[in-house]
């Protein structure tokens, strides 16, 4: 029942998608789909691609110098490369970065800073979505008496789940974590996973992650990258118990990575 | 000699030599106040020259050095911060941006008193300004570049790029990222530079020697092209070219230049070392 | 905002990039301009080796070579007593003084930096140059050596900032790499830290060098003014720098003195962009080199 979908069209796709920095291939062809409100974890071991290929979603690559790509990138079948408005494309696909970084500003600016950006300027409506963005993430409870303390002031997993409030306030369709817990204590990771699944109605999460059990415990599929290739993508079930490729067997049962 | 006492004969020398450069500052700072404080008085401060400037007060001079001052920030402040924008926030390794940053290198190793042929063949002659506070603060000004360029682009990377990150992924432009991520951050380390300007531009004598400075003009300036006197080239001038005058006049004068630099510099460096402690990232 | 405002900003920005080339190019432009109608009356050998510089006598002469000798003089005296300390002072703060003397230090450092040159002139002239006329049994204090003492406290903030930052750009690994092996801290940083941090104190001194060919006030207050080729540094000089700062108020716009004045700053100009460059090449020569 779960299997090929296939009438259903990708929200993302990329075909043969491969980036250089510089002389360095870091991404090798890469195709693969990601389906409307489904969460893709996307694992591997250091270097493999993994947040190479999420900043490209979003254009992020831009930003780094002596970059080159080739292939095709998709955003429900709009090119993204040729995405006339980068700003535009990354207020539908927003992201949430490895270590929590609030701005230097307080809760309420910092959930606020993307919707002023975006000529939101009303304080009733900025309150409005301030509260809706912190509901989202599980964080409103354990804040809303000190919305103007600085973000700085929260715990760690506060502060991440603060960062994904900020990123929900835009209202993006997309939204890319990258190692949203590599900074986290346990309880804290629960929360911010939480967070995630309570998220999937509304939007489609790609998640790049070090931590295997993080993958298997939120992602509906899990693909593996190793050295810039997409080795295998399936349903995460099915990489966990019966991967087909070798390479992926070698990885999760440790051997390598 | 085993290894143990040349490390300590090195150490002493080394020690010594801190000595070498320390004391003698320390002790011409000591003989400015012992010799200044007792001329320092209300009308020395607030009182206009007299009798050839042998008596009276310095008032006018620090007015035109608080003039200049103003004036030189004015310009410098919003070319200096946008240069360093530019800098720090826009260019790419582009051979422009490698030809601007050796512009700044030269423009910080001029020689000042050449600074001061440039300002009076640029502002006094060819633009027409004359001897005056617009043609000395302009040079003052294109002298303090480097300051304000140096201290904002330090302060704009000190900025953590995670928070440029952070504004482009929720979608603002690159100039609304520097304008709400960055630049509020930088603020702190912006200042110090501009304090540090401060101290300097009150401080410098030959850029102004041909811009600006009058020998002797009790009163007060109307005009931005009036010139004006200034304290360091008032303490020259009472230095070398008037005889007869008393030691008060010139040990008071000094003080009061030494005592405005160096408190303007103490401030600065509370101001960095009261913003270093209260960063969070 | 709107996109248009926003280009208007983002175009200021890049403007004011090319704002300071606009400046270095004009500033050698003016000089340019004022100063090379003296080579019609002057040829260039005469101007830089000549021996009078007498520029109101009938006919003048403008041979800037005991400006050059002089400026020479007090460079040279001042760079033998800043170097050596200032370099000491960088490694006794970063390497052997306690964290928080370390920091008073480099705060009075940075306070010692600050001090107006023409301050440090007028203490030139009534403390030291007494002491040094005593001292010596000299007829007159104001001396190249008076000069050159107070320019190397002027220029040994400079020279000891950079020299400490270069050193403390060492990594730590290598000194501890030396110590593990037995070293002294001595020869930790005498054998392994001083060469790692050559290239910066190099470009340390050759700044602190630069500072003290372009220094005005304090010369021309210290060193007596007499246009004379130096045969020791007990005797008066006087510097190019001094000269332009003495001379210029005196002199009528177009005059053959006014464009010499000219031609000695296009000759200061192009010596201390000689010195900037080169320090530069050199911290970043340094810096590739190293891992």
């Amino acid at each position: 029942m779960v299997a090929a979908q296939p009438d259903i069209r990708p929200k993302i796709r990329s075909e043969e998608w491969s980036v250089w920095y510089g002389e360095r291939q870091v991404l090798r062809s890469v195709t693969l789909g990601v389906r409307a409100n489904e969460i893709l974890s996307i694992i591997g071991p250091a270097n493999s691609g993994k947040t190479t290929f999420l900043r490209s979603l979003n254009r992020l690559i831009d930003v780094a110098r002596g970059v080159r790509t080739s292939g095709r990138l998709y955003l429900d079948e709009e090119d993204i490369r040729e995405a006339r408005e980068v700003e535009a494309l990354r207020k539908r696909v927003g992201m949430v970065l490895a270590l929590p970084a609030p701005l230097n500003l307080s809760v309420f600016e910092n959930v606020a800073y993307g919707p002023r950006r975006h000529h939101i300027g009303e304080r009733a409506r900025l309150e409005e979505i301030v509260e809706k963005s912190l509901r989202a993430a599980y964080l409103w409870d354990e804040v809303k008496d000190r919305l103007h303390v600085s973000g700085f002031a929260l715990s760690g997993g506060q502060q991440q789940r603060l960062c994904i409030a900020r990123t929900l306030a835009v209202e993006p369709e997309v939204i890319l974590f990258d190692e949203p817990c590599s900074g986290l204590d346990p309880i804290s990771t629960a929360r911010v996973e939480e967070a995630m699944i309570g998220l999937k109605k509304k939007y489609t999460q790609v998640l790049v992650t070090n931590n295997n059990m993080q993958a298997a415990r939120v992602g509906d599929r899990t693909a593996f990258f190793l050295m810039g290739e997409l080795i295998e993508l399936g349903e995460t079930r099915a990489i966990f118990t019966a991967p087909k490729n070798q390479k992926t067997e070698g990885y999760l049962s440790g051997r390598f990575g | 000699m085993s290894a143990r006492h040349a490390q300590t004969i090195a150490f002493a020398l080394l020690a010594l030599s801190t000595l070498l450069v320390v004391l003698p500052a320390l002790f011409m700072v000591f003989f400015l106040v012992r010799n200044g404080l007792p001329a320092l008085s209300a009308e020395f401060l607030l009182g206009e020259p007299k009798d050839g400037m042998r008596a009276g007060g310095i008032f006018p001079a620090i007015v035109g050095s608080f003039c200049l001052v103003v004036g030189a920030i004015t310009v410098s402040v919003p070319i200096g911060v946008l240069t360093a924008i530019y800098l720090s926030e826009y260019s790419s390794d582009s051979a422009f941006t490698r030809l601007v940053r050796l512009a700044i290198l030269n423009l910080a190793g001029v020689p000042s008193v050449v600074y001061g042929l440039f300002g009076m063949g640029l502002f006094v002659y060819f633009l027409g300004f004359g001897q005056s506070i617009m043609a000395g603060a302009l040079t003052l000004s294109i002298m303090n570049l480097p300051v304000i360029i140096t201290a904002t682009r330090e302060a704009l990377q000190s900025v953590p790029p995670s928070f440029r990150e952070v504004s482009l992924a929720l979608g603002a432009t690159r100039w609304q990222t520097v304008r709400y991520a960055v630049l509020p951050n930088a603020i702190p380390g912006i200042l110090t530079g501009v304090i540090l300007e401060v101290s300097r531009a009150a401080g410098e004598t030959a850029p102004i020697l041909f811009t600006v400075a009058a020998f002797y003009l009790p009163g007060l300036p109307q005009s931005v092209f009036d010139p004006v006197m200034a304290l360091p080239y008032h303490l020259y001038s009472i230095s070398t070219q008037v005889p007869n005058i008393s030691a008060g006049m010139r040990y008071g004068t000094a003080l009061t230049l030494v005592g405005l630099v160096l408190s303007v510099n103490v401030v600065a460096i509370f101001l960095r070392a009261h913003l270093r402690r209260k960063r969070r990232w | 905002m709107n996109r248009w405002s926003e280009r208007m900003i983002e175009a200021a920005i890049r403007f004011s990039g090319f704002v300071s080339i606009a400046f270095v190019v004009m500033i050698f432009l003016f000089l340019l301009t004022e100063g090379h109608a003296l080579f019609r009356v002057t040829g260039l050998t005469d101007f830089l080796l000549g021996r009078n510089w007498h520029p109101i006598s009938t006919p003048p002469q403008f041979g800037i070579l005991p400006l050059l000798l002089g400026s020479l003089a007090v460079t040279a005296g001042a760079s033998m007593m800043a170097v050596p300390l200032g370099i000491g002072t960088a490694v006794f703060i970063a390497e052997v003084a306690p964290k928080r003397l370390a920091g008073i230090l480099k705060v009075g450092v940075e306070l010692i930096a600050a001090i107006p040159s023409v301050v440090i002139g007028f203490v030139g002239m009534v403390l030291v140059a007494p002491v040094v006329r005593e001292f010596f049994s000299l007829p007159v204090g104001l001396t190249a050596f008076t000069g050159s003492l107070m320019l190397a406290l002027m220029s040994m903030p400079t020279m000891v900032s950079i020299a400490e930052d270069a050193i403390h750009a060492v990594p730590r690994q290598y000194k501890e790499a030396a110590l593990a092996m037995g070293a002294t801290r001595w020869q930790a940083i005498y054998r392994v830290i001083l060469p790692a941090a050559r290239p910066g104190i190099l470009a340390a001194v050759m700044l602190g060098i630069g500072r003290v060919v372009g220094e005005t006030m304090a010369v021309m207050m210290c060193t007596g003014g007499a246009v004379a080729i130096p045969s020791t540094l007990l005797q008066p000089v006087r510097t190019m720098t001094a000269t332009i700062a003495a001379e210029m108020g005196e002199t009528v716009r177009g005059s053959p003195h006014y464009n010499a004045l000219f031609a000695i700053g296009i000759v200061l100009f192009l010596i201390t962009l000689i010195i900037n460059v080169t320090a530069d090449l050199v911290i970043h020569r340094g810096r590739r080199d190293s891992p």
